[in-house]
């Protein structure tokens, strides 16, 4: 189970990848094999600013559908523009071109889990 | 309620299989990925093992009395060898469960029923069995092997000398089968892509299994979970018990009036008899979407109008075609094929189609 150090995480199993003002956000090794071949990345909040916690998209897998959660509170800026041809990359590249949007920071960074904090989570 | 085991479960967990509770059993959901599977099956080979399945053992001079009083079909109709789909009607209008029967000879059936009904199925058939025909639950002692897809059949042609091509649909014999006696090997399936059912006293299973995948190492056989089961069976537009026919849709609203015979009297018959002649008021029918989305269970079906219509009882995205389909009821008016429907995902009204199954065909 793939696990980077460098990125920050949260207990429904997205990742958060801060960079000054902003910051990258997807769904982590974990997740993606847990819920198996994602088929279908559906976001619509794209301009709109997202609570903490609050969905801000679903992703859909053959067999389920699972909401999105906001790590932090933010803007959407962002879709990665290749998830609506290629949603399979969620599955074989999660935190790399299966990075799912990029939001402008709006609030406090401090509820966010640690690499090492998300792996006892997870058990691993 | 407690979690059983199927007899392969460690041969599953070796060959990596994601276990998850499903009928009361712990079984294979995947291997790998849900749409390689699919595709392995679709365009090779893939052994599903479905053991968790119940099997009942019907016999005596009164087994065809007591399994023509329960099930739908016209089981008088079958040939020693011949197995067909059916149904158990309840009282009320509903479906006690779809099943299997067997024809083995005269005076001796099998019945194959559905793992989250087996208990259920025992107690109902019971109920009706006032002549005294000798029924045994042999669920326990039973592995089933679905060996699916277009190589299935030259891949066990190599284990067996019963000639498998000469088996029709729908037909079985009995024979030696890797080296094991009296295995069950049985023309049917749930994908629609060909292949065999394979029924082995469970002392024998470990064996079996490793000789299927010996035989089929050539042409890359593998084990496929019961995510590509449920993608494969919705392409074809295959019911799912529990979730597009239960205990309270009718035979007939399930597009299950194939089997519905009324040469007989069975359970419920004179009432079923009048709404076949009346008309039913729902219809399941089998659809496409339009738009791009993916319809899954318990979504609402509405007209363009925005009025409710139905709802959708199994969806997934096709592996095959890409787009999402699935099965659901729908008001008798909109189950044309070819009608425009709209099926409500959370919250978005998304255009769809009512479609003639197979969905993929």
């Amino acid at each position: 189970m793939n696990i980077p150090d460098g990125l920050k995480y949260t207990k429904d199993h997205e990742w958060i990848k801060i960079d000054g003002t902003t910051a990258i956000i997807g769904i982590t090794d974990f997740a993606q094999s847990e819920l198996g071949d994602i088929v279908y990345v559906d976001i619509s909040t794209v301009g709109q600013e997202v609570n903490e916690h609050e969905v801000f998209g679903t992703v859909e897998a053959v067999k389920t559908v699972s909401d999105l959660f906001m790590p932090v509170k933010g803007k959407v800026l962002q879709v990665n523009p290749i998830l609506d041809g290629s949603p399979e990359k969620v599955n074989e590249d999660p935190y790399g071109e299966g990075w799912m949007i990029k939001i402008e920071l709006k609030g406090s960074t401090d509820g966010l889990l640690t690499a090492a904090q998300y792996k006892e989570l997870i058990g691993k | 309620m407690e979690v059983k085991q199927i007899p392969l479960n460690d041969v599953h967990v070796k060959l990596g299989g994601k276990m998850v509770p499903f009928a009361g059993f712990n079984m294979p959901v995947r291997y790998s990925s849900d749409i390689e599977e699919h595709m392995t099956v679709r365009n090779g080979v893939g052994v599903f093992d479905v053991s968790h399945m119940g099997e009942f053992t019907i016999k005596g001079p009164h087994a065809l009395d007591l399994i023509q009083r329960v099930t739908s079909n016209d089981a008088s109709k079958l040939v020693d060898g011949q197995a067909q789909y059916s149904c158990l009607p309840n009282e009320n209008g509903g479906i006690v469960d779809d099943l299997i029967v067997y024809k083995i000879k005269d005076n001796d059936y099998l019945v194959v029923v559905n793992a989250s009904n087996i208990e259920k199925d025992w107690n109902w058939i019971s109920k009706f069995n006032t002549k005294g025909a000798e029924m045994k639950n042999i669920s326990d002692d039973i592995c089933l092997f679905a060996v699916q897809g277009p190589k299935a059949v030259d891949v066990l042609q190599k284990l067996t000398k019963t000639d498998l091509k000469s088996i029709k649909y729908y037909h079985f014999a009995i024979g030696e089968f890797a080296g094991v006696p009296n295995v069950i090997m049985s023309n049917t399936g749930y994908t629609g892509a060909g292949g065999f059912e394979i029924y082995v006293n469970k002392q024998h299973a470990e064996k079996t299994w490793n000789a299927i995948f010996e035989a089929g190492k050539d042409v890359n056989i593998k084990p496929i979970g019961l995510g590509a089961r449920d993608t494969l069976r919705l392409e074809m537009g295959f019911c799912l018990y529990g979730n597009d026919i239960d205990d309270t849709t009718s035979p007939l609203e399930g597009g299950l009036g194939w089997i519905t015979k009324f040469t007989k009297d069975f359970t419920n018959s004179a009432n079923l008899k009048k709404q076949k002649e009346e008309g039913v008021k729902k219809k399941l029918v089998g659809f496409k979407m339009i738009d791009k989305g993916i319809p899954r269970h318990d979504y609402q079906i509405k007209d363009a109008s925005g009025k409710v219509i139905g709802k959708v009882t199994s969806g997934t995205q096709s592996p095959l075609l890409s787009v999402g389909i699935g099965l659901g009821y729908v008001a008798s008016e909109h189950s044309a094929v070819g009608s425009e429907i709209f099926i409500d995902v959370r919250g978005k009204s998304l255009k769809a189609q009512v479609a003639k199954t197979p969905l993929i065909g």
